[in-house]
This record gives structure tokens, sequence and C-alpha cells, in this order.
């Protein structure tokens, strides 16, 4: 009968765990700094960057339409049912609005392209780390971040919060469509009641609300964290296709969990030096 | 490179070829210029790659134990040995796809593994590199893929990257207008090792590297990409390192032979050499 295994102990699988994490944060925060660093000098890939605008904007323009549209009606819907009992069915524009600009916006758009872009970001590079393409281009002295990386990353900061101020108008069209169907209350009174909830807490360069500020700096970061992790996962695939798979799969979860994650924090951070 | 047009052309035709023949001469020339202002750089090339006591090991496995040798214009040497001894690692220690944990690899008479990431890719550009699988970019037609190492490091244009490209292609037995508007999945597999090979030769590197040539293709297929070889080494000059199990192909294409085992070579020499020995495991290997 063979020898339980000796060799591995707990406090040892314990110190791999946590060696390896460290390994993984340091090597995704040098993949950063070599963005960063392709970002600002040359040669640069212009027509790579306007490929990935396209991809990454027009490409989920219809998922984040439609995220938007339902988003919103669900919202009007629900706040209706617990709104009637106070009478307040009339700042249903307010909640829609404050809602869909702080949080969901922003969150729901950076999900819904992440399981779109930033999934086949993944796949895309991994497929290309599996079949050797990635050190083709090494062996031809292109460098795989410049060509591959800094295109995604900057694509990706530059259409998301584009792609949230759609989400965001949508969302509000979505509850104005239930607010005036189903409860019977004017466009105008609606737009304004979204009017004021984001005037309320104050404006920033005098003309945009703090509100849409907050939701514009929260996509930036989404789209970076969303861009770095697929092509992050998708440059350390290993394993076939079923490796590109799992990177895949990674990508997705890292990304989300990084995106709820940074959402809390960025929120702390916003609202104390924005509204505070 | 000199491209032999057989058949006789119509007058139009001639004439277009004349022109494509004087734009394809004027491009290799200014590859050439360019290829020797990065030569100029380095006063101390002897042999164009040499590999000075090189170790690697993965953990507790040791892969490479004090490899060494040299290449230089006009040679091919073929690595030998069997699946998993570490043959295709010493090629990507060249390119530098990896670091070796000690030792020296010289191109051109610079230490790839002490460079400056900017100066591993000028480097680079004065290597061609086949892959086994091919790698070729799955989303680039067979032109965009063959005409990519112009693309990215020369100013080129258009026609001028057009002419170069069907220059190579013409090398590597393929009809440019059949073939350059084709993905590499339409391709087979033979087909897809020529335009790997016109991708690497195009920007007419000095040092080829070639991993597997001809795994998994057919006997004739085989024939050509070792004749592709041969040419490239008489007509091109090349030196190449070649990755192969293959020992007819070995014997073919080769002025050196080295056979890998347990990270060592267990012989080196000329392939007449190789196929005279005594040795027991090179006996087992040629079977």
């Amino acid at each position: 009968m063979a020898e339980p295994s000796a060799g591995i102990s707990l406090p040892r699988l314990l110190r791999d765990l946590i060696l390896n994490f460290a390994l993984d944060v340091q090597e995704y925060f040098a993949l950063l700094l070599r963005v960063f660093r392709t970002a600002v000098t040359r040669p640069r890939y212009v027509r790579d960057f306007v490929q990935q605008l396209d991809t990454i904007g027009v490409g989920s323009l219809f998922i984040v339409l439609l995220t938007g549209l339902f988003t919103g009606m669900v919202l009007a819907l629900q706040s209706a049912v617990e709104m009637k009992e106070f009478g307040a069915v009339m700042y249903i524009g307010r909640l829609v609005g404050a809602s869909a600009v702080r949080e969901l916006g922003p969150v729901l758009t950076a999900l819904m392209v992440t399981g779109r872009a930033g999934a086949g970001m993944a796949a895309a590079i991994g497929a290309m780390t599996v079949t050797e393409q990635v050190d083709a281009l090494r062996s031809m002295g292109v460098d795989p971040v410049r060509k591959l990386v800094t295109p995604r990353f900057l694509a990706a900061v530059l259409m998301l919060p584009i792609l949230t101020i759609i989400t965001d108008l949508i969302a509000i069209l979505g509850g104005m469509l239930i607010a005036v169907v189903k409860l019977d209350l004017t466009a105008d009174l609606y737009m304004r009641s979204v009017y004021f909830t984001l005037a309320d807490t104050g404006f920033i360069f005098r003309f945009i609300p703090i509100d849409v500020f907050q939701g514009m700096v929260k996509p930036i970061a989404f789209g970076g964290i969303m861009a770095l992790t697929s092509c992050y996962h998708g440059l350390r695939t290993t394993g076939g296709t079923e490796g590109v798979g799992r990177s895949t799969t990674q990508a997705v979860v890292t990304t989300s969990i990084l995106i709820l994650a940074t959402d809390y924090f960025l929120t702390q951070i916003l609202i104390a030096l924005l509204v505070e | 490179m000199s491209i032999d047009h057989s058949g006789p052309p119509d007058a139009s035709a001639e004439s277009g070829e004349s022109t494509d023949s004087k734009l394809q001469a004027e491009v290799r020339t200014e590859i050439q210029r360019a290829l020797a202002a990065d030569a100029r750089r380095d006063p101390r090339g002897v042999a164009k790659v040499a590999l000075k006591d090189v170790w690697l090991a993965y953990g507790d496995n040791e892969v490479l134990r004090g490899i060494s040798f040299d290449v230089s214009e006009g040679e091919v040497l073929c690595v030998l040995g069997g699946s998993g001894t570490g043959k295709s690692t010493i090629l990507r220690l060249i390119l530098r796809l990896i670091k070796p944990d000690r030792g020296e690899i010289l191109i051109s008479g610079r230490d790839i593994c002490q460079a400056e990431l900017e100066d591993v890719l000028e480097l680079r550009e004065q290597m061609g590199m086949v892959f086994q699988g091919s790698a070729l970019f799955d989303s680039l037609s067979v032109f965009d893929n063959v005409a990519f190492p112009l693309v990215e490091h020369t100013n080129f244009d258009e026609e001028r990257i057009r002419a170069r490209v069907a220059e190579v292609l013409q090398f590597v037995d393929l009809d440019p207008d059949e073939v350059q508007d084709l993905l590499p999945a339409e391709l087979s597999g033979g087909m897809k090792k020529r335009v790997g090979i016109a991708r690497a030769i195009v920007h007419q590197p000095p040092l080829l590297l070639f991993d597997e040539p001809t795994s998994g293709l057919d006997p004739v297929t085989t024939k050509r990409i070792d004749e592709l070889i041969l040419k490239l080494r008489r007509e091109l000059r090349v030196c190449a390192v070649v990755v192969t199990h293959d020992i007819k192909s070995a014997a073919r294409i080769s002025n050196q032979a080295a056979l890998l085992r347990h990270g060592e070579f267990t012989f080196m020499g000329s392939p007449e050499e190789m196929f005279a020995s005594d040795d027991k495991y090179v006996r087992a290997f040629l079977g």
C-alpha cells in the first residue's frame, strides 16, 4: 500500500499559496507599469487601438442598451411598489436617476462588458499564447505588451465611460417608460425629479453634477481593470484549448470581483473627497 | 535571392515582371543595408550564434547541462534528440524567450542574456524563427502574416512590401496570387510551414531557427521543406539552427549535427561522422 504523501504539510501549503499570490500580484502590477510605459513611448499601434475601440465600444453597445433599459424599468417597477405605500410615487425619478448614475450604470456596464469583451480578450490572447503566436511576435522583435495589451487597455479605459453614460441615459429612459405607462406620471415630472436628485449633491467644475462625475471616474478604473486582468490571464495561458477556457473563466471571475471591490473603495474615496 | 521565373511570359507580363523584379531587387538592397548598419554596431561578430556553457533547470529538473556550440554564416546545425530532451528549449534560449541559469548566448558577438529589453528586440530582428506549429497569426491573411516583419521594422510603402512578399512566397514555392488572400485556417500543413518560412526570411535575417520544420508532414512535403532550407543555406548564406528528430532530414540539410541526451550533447560532428559513430546511444537513436 502506498505511503500517505508525507511531504505536503499544511503550513508549507499555506506558505506556497501566499508566495504564489504575492508573485501573481507582483506580475500583475509589473504588467500595469509596462502598459503605462508602452502607452507613452513609440512605436504606437494606432490601428490596433482603433480596432479595439470598435470591438469594445461598438461591439458592446447592444448588450449595454439592453442592460440599461431593463435595469431602469425594473428599478422603477420595484421601487413603485414600496413608494406607493408612502404616496411618494412622484419621486420615482430620483430613485432611478441616483441608482443608475451612481452605482448600477457603472457597475453593470463594467460587468456586462467584462462578460463580452473581457472574455474575448482573454480567449484571443490565450489562444495566441498556446499556439505560440505570442512567441512569434517576440521572435520578430515585437513587444507583445505593446502590441496586444496596451491598445486594449487604452481602448477599454476610453470606451467604458462612454458606454456607462449610454447605460445611464437608457436606464433613466427605461424608468421613464414605466413611470409614464404604468404609474401615470408625466415625463416632465419624472425628468425634473431625475434632474433634482443629480443636482442635490452639487456640481464639480460648475456644471458637472457630482453624481455624474463619480459615475464617470469609476468606469475609467473598471475599464483598466477589465483589460489588464483579461490580458494578464490570456498571456499566462497554458495547457492548450482547455487552458484557454480556464483562463477565460479566471479572467471573468477575477475581473468581476475586482470591479465590485474597487467600486466599494472608490465610492468611499469619492464620497470623502467630493461629498463630505 | 534569385527567383527562377520559368515559362515564357507574354510581352505585357514581361514588362510588369521586370518592373517588379527591379523593385524587388531595390527592396532587398534596402533590407541588406539596414542589416549591415545593425552589424556595424557590433565589430566583435565572429560566429552568428554561439552558446557557451549554458545551463538551465526547472526546479530539480536539469534541462540543459553545459551546452556549447557555435554556428557561422552558411552553416546549418541540426539538434537531434528524443522528445522532451530540451531541443526546443535551445531555440527559446537563443531568442531569449527564456533565460539560462548560467552561460552565454552570443548573437553576432553580443550576449543576448545580458541585453536590455530594447536591445533584445533589436537582436531578434536579426533572427527568423519557424515554429513547429507555424504560429501564423489566425486573424491575418497570408499576405499580412508574411508582411508583418516588414510592416513592423521598415518604412516601406505598400508597393514595396507587396513586391517583397510576392518574392518570398515564390521562393517557398507558393503562388502569391493564389495564397496571399487566404487565412491560415485555409492552408494545408505543408503550406503553413512554407508561409512560416516565408515570414521568417522576408526581412532577410542572417540567423534562422527552425523548430521541427518537418514534423507531421508527408515524405514528399518533408523533402520540399528540406530543399527549401538547403536553398536558404546555399543562396542566402544564412546560418541556421534546426531542431528535429528526423534523422533523414538532418542528414540532408545540415553540416553539423548534435545529439542531445540528459541535457548534454552526447555527440557533435558532421552527419557523416554521426552515421559512422560507435556510440551506443547514437546507434540506438539512428535505429
